[in-house]
């Protein structure tokens, strides 16, 4: 079991600082357990578990630094692993942005553990998957899907006596159904650090019922549209968006909020002043993380208030450079991999979009014609400079006439950046969780679909 | 503290599982020397004893260790250098006709023993839930054999230093030649797998891969506008020796192209002038144009469009929640007349080409390498196969596809290299653009996107060029195109004869629930292709 408990994952970082000899050393546990069960033509195709022990260890001598990771614990082994970080922060050049480590911290504590998750159980796994296959079955669709769980710590310490500890939960299901003549198509996504909380029957019926509607589509020319994008369509624009908020980028003059002749477009208004974007580990529906990737504590962030950008991400290095606090400005968030072939790569998560009181259904009501998104599928960027993706709609796609579903449509794909969509808000929801945010459905007003796709 | 390990099970069929791929780490002088192989062959045969002991009708084990680095730098500083080696081994099994999975990073025979009867313990397990019994096209036992990539300098040994020397250099050159900011890495990866399995097969390969890149980026304050150009190198299943920067292994052009060797210098010079030019580039007008379509670009184009399309789990159903199905549907393929393109278009399937990132001895489950048609004279012919894949088109014989990306991850279908051949007739690119009225040609790869049946698709690319009259008037931008698979294939109009024949690539394509990476290939020569939709991607926000 490598879910350690806090006294013990010190214990052991203790030990491997020990060994070391390096001017400065920082040494990261991570560790857990997760399970999965995956299916496909309603049946299970994979059921798989993992226990995972893994220590990352980066010892420095003046501004050069190493790396090593090991998954072996004995003596010898931590021992072996602090020689290789220290040989490698020899080998390397001097890095001229190297910024020491930080010393004690204070954390602040967000509920991103639940027992019951914790202790889910292959058969807990088998019995949710049953439910969704039993839909499926009942209903004559064809189902496939995935349902993950994980219990998992993270925990630091450097020789400067920062010392951290993190214990989370999270569970995750998705569905996607089609019709036996694979004309219609539905999806269904829903994550939580409460398993308890997750109903994947509900998830199914959503499916199911978006694949049975959309069995029969029809084409609409592509064009400007009013559009009801569901949290799962939308979250990842809008998370891309956020991620782009980096400052160096920006001083650099290379990130859409830098501004001709130089400087930021920080403080200025450049969408509806009904969007406000936050992070917030303390959040109860939306736990986050006590610290960033280089121990800052992690706190409330304010990205967009009022439509205005009132937050740009730093690193600590570049913070100093410009003149700031290391230590006070928001952390910069991890990136992606280069050259991934991956559709809808991950964005950032934990953002938080407040919205109003209105359903989805309500929504639709106030909408004289428009197309209803369910999910937005391979977004890549286009262009950096406006932020511009392209991608397409998938797993039932609506058209939408008087405040009603009239039929299913044709699924299109967008040409559109966030920043433009963000401009053209004209209602909001209720938030609701999205792939690891709380993002509420929206209506938005002249959204770009450039052609059409025949694909279900 | 106890020693601890990591402990993973899966079940039926294709997946794998979210677990780190490169689970151990090491300094430059780690472990080099290969596992002695009387030892490898002792563990494999505890794991296949063990589980045919347990009942198990087919056992197969990998053990593998895999080292792999990174080298990262900003214009003239080094931002990150990672080493990491992982060592362990996978062991599946069919017993009551159900597929076991199990891995281990303990290599003993005891614990692979365990490991091996764990595996039993969950085929029988999920055997319950299985409506139709796993059937494995046969493959006939190999005995001892191995297999290394062909290459005549080992990244693996050669120094650090020399390779921050070279990215350090390249960006300097960059931003000597009016690049405002450089990015470069470097990416080597070597794969030393050890296979067996009850079929009587123990397979040994050495196998490297190697990835050289930059973004140059050039900004212009005054408009708060920037440019970028990636480079134009090929991931490749080649060693260091594809950075030796010999001249015959390019070909001169509107802009140097690189075939067997590359010269990421001169490139990086190159791409800064032109970060540079981009900023006066003519926005594009949309509307149809016929595409000339270099190999450095077409490859991603052919991996999105036919590469995914024609993998046999996706048009069965298997990847539906993510990576979607397919358009090439099995009755398309049993009506022997669908035609994904005209009589122009042929595509070659294969393991084998040298070069490639997909070349490989023998795959994950014990098949030699091969190569077979999927597109022949515009007709879709075959599909992408795995041993438990075959029976289903009535085949008697996989085609090599298995592979799962460490020891840690279930094998299961994965592309091989599939390549546009090049045209009969003899044709160069210059001999091409002086037939195109009103057209632009592409280079490298850039923005991508197709839909989850591989329908309709939309691209970018790192140089646009246009051509009037058979004449190339200067360089656009804002620009991307936009089309259907098949209607694509069939407005091909021309193909580039042998002598342009070159190999592009991707070196982390993703699939799966959790999702494993694989690198392939995909070779062609510069191809036209007559009135694709162009769109500008311009945007004021």
């Amino acid at each position: 079991m490598a879910l350690l408990t806090e006294s013990e994952a010190q214990a052991l970082l203790q030990k491997v600082l020990s060994f070391s000899k390096a001017d400065e050393c920082e040494a990261s546990l991570v560790g857990g357990t997760s399970g999965n069960l995956r299916f496909a033509r309603n049946t299970v195709s994979t059921s798989g578990g993992s226990d995972t022990l893994t220590l990352d260890i980066q010892s420095t001598f003046g501004k050069r630094t190493g790396r090593a990771r090991i998954n072996e614990f004995d003596d010898a082994s931590l021992a072996k692993a602090v020689r290789q970080s220290e040989e490698l922060a020899r080998l390397a050049p001097e890095n001229p942005e190297y910024v020491s480590f930080l010393g004690p911290q204070t954390y602040l504590e967000p509920k991103a553990f639940v027992d019951a998750t914790a202790a889910t159980t292959p058969a807990q796994r088998a019995e949710a998957v049953a439910k969704s296959i039993a839909v499926c079955n009942q209903e004559g669709l064809t189902g496939a899907g995935y349902l993950d769980d994980n219990a998992s710590f993270v925990a630091v310490a450097n020789t400067r006596g920062l010392r951290g500890y993190q214990r989370s939960t999270g569970v995750g299901f998705s569905i996607t159904i089609r019709t036996k003549d694979a004309k219609g198509s539905g999806y269904g996504v829903s994550d939580f650090n409460d398993i308890r909380s997750l109903d994947t029957e509900a998830v199914t019926r959503t499916a199911a019922r978006k694949a049975k509607l959309s069995a029969e589509t029809r084409a609409i020319e592509p064009g400007k549209y009013t559009v009801i994008l569901e949290p799962a369509a939308s979250v990842d624009l809008i998370g891309h968006m956020v991620s782009a908020m980096n400052a160096r980028n920006t001083d650099e003059g290379r990130s859409f909020l830098s501004k001709p002749g130089g400087g930021s477009r920080l403080g200025e208004k450049i969408m509806d002043e009904r969007v406000n974007i936050h992070s917030d580990p303390m959040h109860p529906e939306l736990p986050g993380n006590k610290w960033s990737f280089d121990g800052r504590p992690q706190s409330r962030v304010d990205w967009i208030k009022n439509g205005v950008v009132t937050s740009m991400a730093y690193s600590r290095y570049w913070a100093r450079k410009q003149g700031l606090s290391g230590e006070g400005t928001p952390p910069v968030s991890g990136g992606g991999v280069i050259g991934s072939e991956i559709g809808a790569f991950e964005g950032i998560s934990g953002l938080i979009m407040t919205g109003g009181t209105a359903s989805l259904d309500e929504l639709i009501k106030g909408v004289e014609r428009g197309v209803l998104v369910t999910r937005m599928w391979y977004i890549r960027p286009v262009d950096p400079q406006t932020l511009l993706y392209t991608g397409l709609t998938r797993d039932g796609t609506f058209y939408v006439e008087n405040g009603e579903i009239k039929y299913a449509i044709k699924n299109f794909r967008f040409n559109e950046s966030p920043v433009i969509m963000l401009n053209n808000l004209e209602a909001l929801g209720r938030p609701q969780r999205a792939n690891a945010c709380l993002i509420p459905p929206m209506v938005v007003r002249d959204f770009t679909f450039s052609s059409l796709s025949d694909a279900v | 503290m106890n020693r601890r390990h990591f402990i993973q099970r899966t079940g039926l069929a294709t997946s794998a599982l979210l677990l780190p791929s490169w689970s151990r780490a090491a300094a430059e002088l780690a472990s080099r020397d290969p596992l002695p192989g009387a030892l490898k062959k002792r563990l494999a045969d505890a794991a296949l004893n063990a589980a045919t002991a347990r009942g198990a009708s087919y056992v197969d084990v990998r053990i593998g260790r895999y080292l792999n680095q990174s080298v990262a730098t900003r214009e003239d500083r080094v931002q990150d250098v990672t080493n990491t080696e992982s060592y362990g081994a996978g062991i599946r099994v069919i017993a009551n006709g159900a597929w076991g999975f199990m891995a281990t990073d303990q290599l003993t025979v005891d614990t692979i023993a365990r490991a091996a009867e764990e595996a039993v313990a969950i085929a029988k397990a999920n055997a319950i839930l299985q409506t139709e019994p796993v059937v494995l096209a046969p493959q006939k036992g190999l005995g001892e054999v191995t297999w290394k990539t062909p290459i005549r300098r080992n990244p693996v040994e050669v120094p650090l230093a020399e390779k921050v020397e070279l990215l350090l250099a390249a960006n300097a050159a960059a931003l000597k030649h009016g690049a405002d900011f450089v990015n470069s890495q470097l990416f080597q990866v070597n794969e030393q797998k050890y296979f067996a399995s009850t079929d009587g097969s123990y397979i040994d390969q050495d196998i490297h891969r190697i990835w050289p890149t930059f973004t140059v980026t050039a900004v212009d304050k005054q408009s708060g506008r920037f440019q970028t150009r990636n480079a134009l190198s090929a991931p490749s299943g080649r060693g260091y020796d594809y950075l030796d920067a010999n001249p015959a292994g390019k070909r001169a052009g509107v802009t140097p192209r690189y075939f067997d060797s590359y010269d990421i210098i001169e490139d990086a010079t190159i791409a800064a002038e032109q970060a540079r030019t981009k900023h006066s580039a003519k926005s594009v007008a949309p509307g149809q144009y016929d595409l000339v379509l270099d190999p450095s670009h077409l490859f991603l184009t052919i991996h999105e469009s036919v590469g995914h399309a024609t993998e046999l789990d996706r048009v069965l159903g298997y990847e539906a929640n993510f990576a979607g199905t397919s358009f090439a549907t099995l009755d398309k393929w049993e009506s022997k007349n669908f035609a994904y393109g005209n009589k122009l278009v042929n595509f070659v399937a294969d393991r084998t080409q040298p070069g490639s990132l997909g070349a490989v001895g023998y795959d994950d489950e014990g098949v030699p390498a091969k190569e077979w048609m999927i597109i022949k004279d515009g007709i879709l012919v075959d599909y992408q196969k795995t041993r438990d894949q075959a029976h289903i088109l009535g085949q008697k014989e996989s085609d090599g596809c298995s592979y799962a990306q460490s020891w840690a991850d279930v094998q299961f279908q994965r592309m091989p290299n599939v390549s546009l051949q090049p045209g009969k007739t003899p044709l160069t690119v210059a001999d091409m653009i002086k037939n195109v009225e009103k057209g632009i040609y592409i280079l490298g790869r850039g923005s991508y996107s197709i839909d989850q049946q591989r329908y309709n698709f939309q691209f970018g690319g790192q140089l646009f060029y246009e051509i009037k009259n058979g004449e190339i008037t200067g360089m656009l931008r804002d620009l991307a195109y936009q089309s259907n698979t098949q209607e694509f294939w069939n407005s091909c109009s021309a193909i580039c004869d042998q002598r342009d024949y070159q190999l592009g690539g991707t070196f982390s394509d993703g699939k799966g629930q959790p999702s494993q990476a694989s690198a392939v290939s995909h070779g062609s020569a510069t191809t036209r292709f007559d009135k694709v939709n162009v769109i500008n991607t311009a945007r004021r926000i």
